[in-house]
Formats: C-alpha cells, sequence, structure tokens
C-alpha cells in the first residue's frame, strides 16, 4: 500500500481550524450557562419569622453559625433550607445512557478504522 | 521482545527511533509528586465541599472512599502504561499507540479542557480569597478580576521560562499546602487544648438519603482531579520507569490521607448546610478554631495550593496542546518548542486567554462541573485503554516499566465508578452533560471528515513496538 501524503494546510486553513473549535468549545460550555440551564435546580422553603429552632438548629450548630458571621436565624434560613432538585425522568435517564454509550461507540468505529490505516502502513500489510 | 530503552536522556521517542530535539529531561519522582499532587491538593482547599452540600455530610465521605477507589484505580492503570508510553502528551499519546487517532483527538480535547476549567476555577477562588481577606480587613468591595489575571499571567510566564523552575516552584508550594493541612488537624484533635471539633452534634442523618450518596460522587471526584496529570511529564522526566510510578502512587496515597483529615476536620467545624457551599472550606475551618496563627497558615495554603494547582495544569494542558500540534492533529504551529527555554511556548500563551475567559465569566461550581466532566470522560477512556493495551501487546511483548496487578478488575471497577459518576453528575447537572457531549461528538466528526485529512498515517506511531496482536 502507498503511503498516504497529506495536503499542505494553507496558514489561512489553519487559523480558520483553530477558531472553529475554539467556537464550538467556548459555545458548547457556555450554551447552558446562556440558556440558564446549568446547574440543579434548588428549593428553598423559608418558614415565615425563622428561628433556629424551626431550622432545625441545635445550641452547637447555633454557635458555629454566629462565628460565621449569622447571628440572626433569619440570615442564615437561605442557605440551611436550600435543597436539590433529584427528580428527573426515566425518558430523560434513557437519552442520557444513549447519548453517553452513542458517543463511545462512534469514537471507537472510528478510531478503529483510523487506526487499522496506521497499522497497515507503518508495519506493511500482511 | 523489545529492549526500547525508554528511560534514554538522549533520545525523546517523538519520530520513529526517537529524535534529539524535544523537552527537556531534567525531572525526577519528586517533581513528578508535586506535580500530581499540586494540581490536585487544591481540592481539599475548596471544591470537595461541593459533595456535602449535594448529599450531607456522610455522603462526602462515603463519596471520598469511593473516588479514592476510582483514583487508586486510575493510578494504577495509568503508571503501566504511561511508565511504557513515556512521551508528552500522556494519555493522549497513549490512545494514539493503542486505540486510534479519533479517541486520541478526543483525549487530547478531555486533558487540555479538564486542565484548562481547573486553572480557571484556581483563578476564581485565588481572587475570592484575596476578597475574603480584604473584607476581613476592612476593604469591602475589592475588585478580584486584577488578582485573577495577574495569577494566570504569572504561571504562564513561569511555565514559558522551563520545566525544573516551574515544578520546583510547584514541588515547595505544594509541600507547604499539605503541611498545612496536617499542622490543622493536628492543632484541631491534639494541640489546642479542649478540642473545637463537635462531630456528635454538628452530624445529620442522610439529607436526601441514598440518593444523596450517589450525587455527591460528583463532586467526590474533586478531592483527586487531576493526579492523572503526571504522565504530562513522561518526556520530561529522568527515569519514566521509575518515577512515574512511584511519584503516581506516593500522589494517591499522600491525598487520600489529606482528603479524609480534610473531611475529618471541616465537618466537625461547621454546620453541613454552610459546608456545602462554602467558597475556600478550609480556610473558614481555620477561623472557627478562633486561632490567628492558623488562620494566616490556612491562608497561605489556601494560596499556595491554588497556585501550585493552576501552575501544575498550564503545565499539562499546553503538553497536550503540544503534542496534538506536533502530530498535526491541531495546526502544527502549536508543535513548537522555545529554542532556548525547550517548553511548548506556543501553547502555553495560546491557552491563556481561554482560561480566563472562564475564570471572568463563568461561576465556580459550573467550571468545576466542566473540568470534572472531561476527567470523567477521560476516566472511562482508561478501562478501554488498558484493556485494549493487553490484548494488543500481551505482557510478554514488550517491555513495561510497571505492570498493574488484578488485571482486569482494576478497569471493570473503574469503570463502574465512572458509571455511577455520569449518573451522580446526572443528578442535578445533566445540561451541562448533554451539551458536553454534544460538543465533543460534533467536533469528533469534524475531526474524521476534516481535519485528519492532514495527518500522516505511520508517523503517528512513534514507539519502537512490535505490530499489535490482531492486526
Amino acid at each position: 500500500m502507498a503511503d498516504y501524503i497529506p495536503p499542505v494546510q494553507s496558514k489561512f486553513g489553519q487559523m480558520i481550524d483553530v477558531i472553529v473549535l475554539l467556537a464550538l468549545a467556548i459555545g458548547a460550555l457556555y450554551m447552558p450557562l446562556w440558556l440558564g440551564l446549568a446547574g440543579s435546580a434548588h428549593t428553598s422553603n423559608v418558614p415565615d419569622n425563622p428561628t433556629w429552632e424551626s431550622l432545625g438548629q441545635n445550641a452547637t450548630m447555633v454557635e458555629k453559625w454566629n462565628q460565621l458571621g449569622y447571628t440572626e436565624a433569619a440570615e442564615a434560613a437561605e442557605l440551611i433550607t436550600a435543597r436539590f432538585d433529584y427528580s428527573f425522568s426515566i425518558l430523560s435517564l434513557l437519552v442520557m445512557i444513549v447519548v453517553v454509550v452513542g458517543y463511545y461507540a462512534i469514537i471507537l468505529r472510528f478510531s478503529e478504522k483510523e487506526y487499522r490505516d496506521v497499522i497497515s502502513e507503518k508495519f506493511g500489510d500482511r | 521482545m523489545s529492549e526500547t530503552d525508554i528511560t534514554s536522556k538522549t533520545m525523546d521517542g517523538m519520530g520513529p527511533g526517537g529524535t534529539k530535539i524535544g523537552l527537556a529531561r531534567v525531572l525526577g519522582p519528586a517533581h513528578v509528586w508535586g506535580l500530581g499532587v499540586g494540581i490536585v491538593l487544591v481540592g481539599e482547599y475548596m471544591g470537595w465541599n461541593f459533595s456535602v452540600g449535594k448529599g450531607g455530610a456522610y455522603a462526602a465521605l462515603l463519596a471520598c472512599w469511593f473516588a479514592g477507589i476510582l483514583y487508586s484505580c486510575v493510578a494504577m492503570i495509568d503508571s503501566e502504561v504511561t511508565s511504557t508510553v513515556a512521551a508528552a502528551g500522556g494519555q493522549y499519546t497513549q490512545a494514539k499507540h493503542i486505540v486510534g487517532p479519533l479517541m486520541a483527538f478526543n483525549v487530547g480535547l478531555y486533558l487540555v479542557f479538564a486542565y484548562t476549567m481547573l486553572e480557571a476555577a484556581n483563578a476564581i477562588t485565588f481572587g475570592f480569597l484575596i476578597d475574603t481577606v480584604a473584607g476581613m480587613t476592612g476593604h469591602e468591595g475589592l475588585d478580584e478580576r486584577p488578582f485573577i489575571i495577574l495569577a494566570i499571567m504569572f504561571l504562564a510566564w513561569l511555565n514559558y521560562r522551563g520545566v525544573l523552575a516551574t515544578l520546583t516552584f510547584s514541588l515547595i508550594i505544594t509541600a507547604f499546602a499539605f503541611v498545612s493541612i496536617i499542622v490543622l488537624f493536628l492543632s484541631t484533635t491534639v494541640f489546642l487544648g479542649e478540642s473545637p471539633l463537635r462531630h456528635t452534634e454538628l452530624m445529620t442523618d442522610l439529607p436526601y438519603g441514598w440518593l444523596g450518596v450517589l450525587a455527591a460522587m460528583h463532586f467526590g471526584l474533586w478531592y483527586y482531579l487531576g493526579i492523572e496529570g503526571t504522565c504530562q511529564a513522561a518526556e520530561e522526566v529522568r527515569s519514566p520507569a521509575r518515577s512515574l510510578p512511584f511519584g503516581t502512587l506516593a500522589g494517591i496515597m499522600t491525598l487520600l490521607i489529606a482528603a479524609s483529615l480534610t473531611w475529618y476536620v471541616c465537618v466537625g467545624l461547621m454546620p453541613w448546610e454552610y459546608l456545602g457551599q462554602a467558597g475556600v472550606p478550609l480556610f473558614d475551618a481555620a477561623r472557627m478554631t478562633g486561632s490567628m496563627g492558623l488562620m494566616v497558615l490556612l491562608g497561605i495554603g489556601t494560596m499556595f495550593a491554588t497556585l501550585a494547582s493552576a501552575n501544575g495544569c498550564i503545565n499539562d494542558a499546553s503538553r497536550a496542546w503540544f503534542a496534538m500540534g506536533r502530530d498535526h492533529y491541531l495546526p502544527d504551529w502549536f508543535g513548537a518548542v522555545h529554542p532556548r527555554f525547550q517548553t511548548p511556548y506556543r501553547a502555553i500563551i495560546f491557552l491563556v486567554p481561554i482560561a480566563l475567559i472562564f475564570a471572568l465569566g463563568a461561576p465556580l461550581d459550573q467550571v468545576i462541573t466542566f473540568s470534572i466532566l472531561s476527567g470523567l470522560l477521560e476516566y472511562t477512556f482508561m478501562p478501554l485503554n488498558v484493556i485494549l493495551f493487553r490484548r494488543k501487546w500481551p505482557l510478554n511483548t514488550i517491555k513495561r516499566g510497571y505492570e498493574h496487578p488484578f488485571h482486569p478488575i482494576p478497569a471493570i471497577v473503574l469503570l463502574t465508578l465512572c458509571g455511577i459518576t455520569f449518573f451522580a453528575v446526572f443528578l442535578g447537572y445533566g445540561s451541562q452533560l448533554v451539551a458536553m457531549l454534544s460538543f465533543y461528538i460534533v467536533v469528533s466528526l469534524w475531526f474524521h471528515f476534516w481535519r485528519y485529512r492532514f495527518v500522516r498515517r505511520a508517523a503517528q506511531f512513534t514507539m519502537p513496538w512490535p505490530r499489535p496482536q490482531g492486526y
């Protein structure tokens, strides 16, 4: 098999390639932030006129909150009552599994094809 | 059996049989330890505590241990493959030789984004610490941005100037940051007279049940994320077969100790609801002891840990970018070595603005999640990599610097824990997961159908190994 001779890429073409890659990366990473989809949904049920007792804090916990600068229960109520929302649908879980497995399947399949060419050129055809 | 000397001080293994022009081989095992632990130790100073927020204090401890098992598998697998594929690019170069070009391209990007996002997270924490200290001394409303920019620029300059100075700097400040954690632990348990730790009163049941334990695995990775970066220095260590396994395995042991001590001290000093959302938890822990000396020590420790980590991240991300440029996976302009300092200077400079974009424009937990996701994709690749490595080159066919025991159990355990962690990320950060995977799918198609045409085929295979079995 004749060795593959790659075409020479112009400086402009190289620059375009880097810009495309960066635009995709920054876009993908910032997209959830721009669309407001980033992070988990937090719920926070702050009771009216919260007290340390109503927030479930014992004497030691209150002492520690005070040391941290939260002298009133109302100041710490938002932090204490914040909870993640872990509810999810089976469909979204299945979508995630398909995306993860599909991704690795694509990579391994294309890599194998490319790898066989590399080995064939490096070591010669059998 | 191949008699290749991977410890050669004159041949770098780049071209077939090696070339004499490359990165300087000047590092020892202590530098490898410093690089690995230096990148990761910041995980004890910030970020790990978000696992407390996701599942409660006990969930964070379980996540710490399970993540410890995951990383022990990573260290074992990586030590075997890296001690054999001793070239810049680390896992990228491994993938190129063992799995194939597209996998290598993806792994290269995992490395670059995991480390660049980690660098951005470090810079954010550095700025937050400066702001906190300024607030405590009566200077409210400090603008953090100049400090963030200055930190990244200074470390990039240090990396530009040379790897030995860079990693010696990392080694010293990492050792200081590690000793600070030990001093805090000893002070709160032995030296302060009556211990300020109140585990009995502060510990609660699991607030989310066992689902929270699974969810906590997401940020549990942060205790150790980046230890695999030791193999980025493969081309710059004097004796890869000895230094890389020793430095990596010593590093993971150091981190297991530091992570357990950090958890123990912090959950004994702060309510879990606060700890789960704190920006600088170890510094807060020192504040809670009431000792000015400890506060100063942990303040400096936090600063050093962020700088050491960002320093190692610049080192590793630039090596991966450089290696991809050298192979034409990216424009070959990036594959240049500085004629005087022998560093990949163009890659170092190019990645600076990318780190700044995220350090100045994204929230800390999101930046950390981006870094963790890239790391997780990389860890999922590792078991596939080692299984194929053993299948294509069984133990008696090429010389290995280190052979990891109990194969394939570590690979299976690692794959299972990665699956659990994907689910943990999905619980709360599913949109980032899908967005990031979509990105990798699109760039994979771009690489396979466009970029790969500029890559020489046989030239990618630079290791002097025999033909792989089955090909």
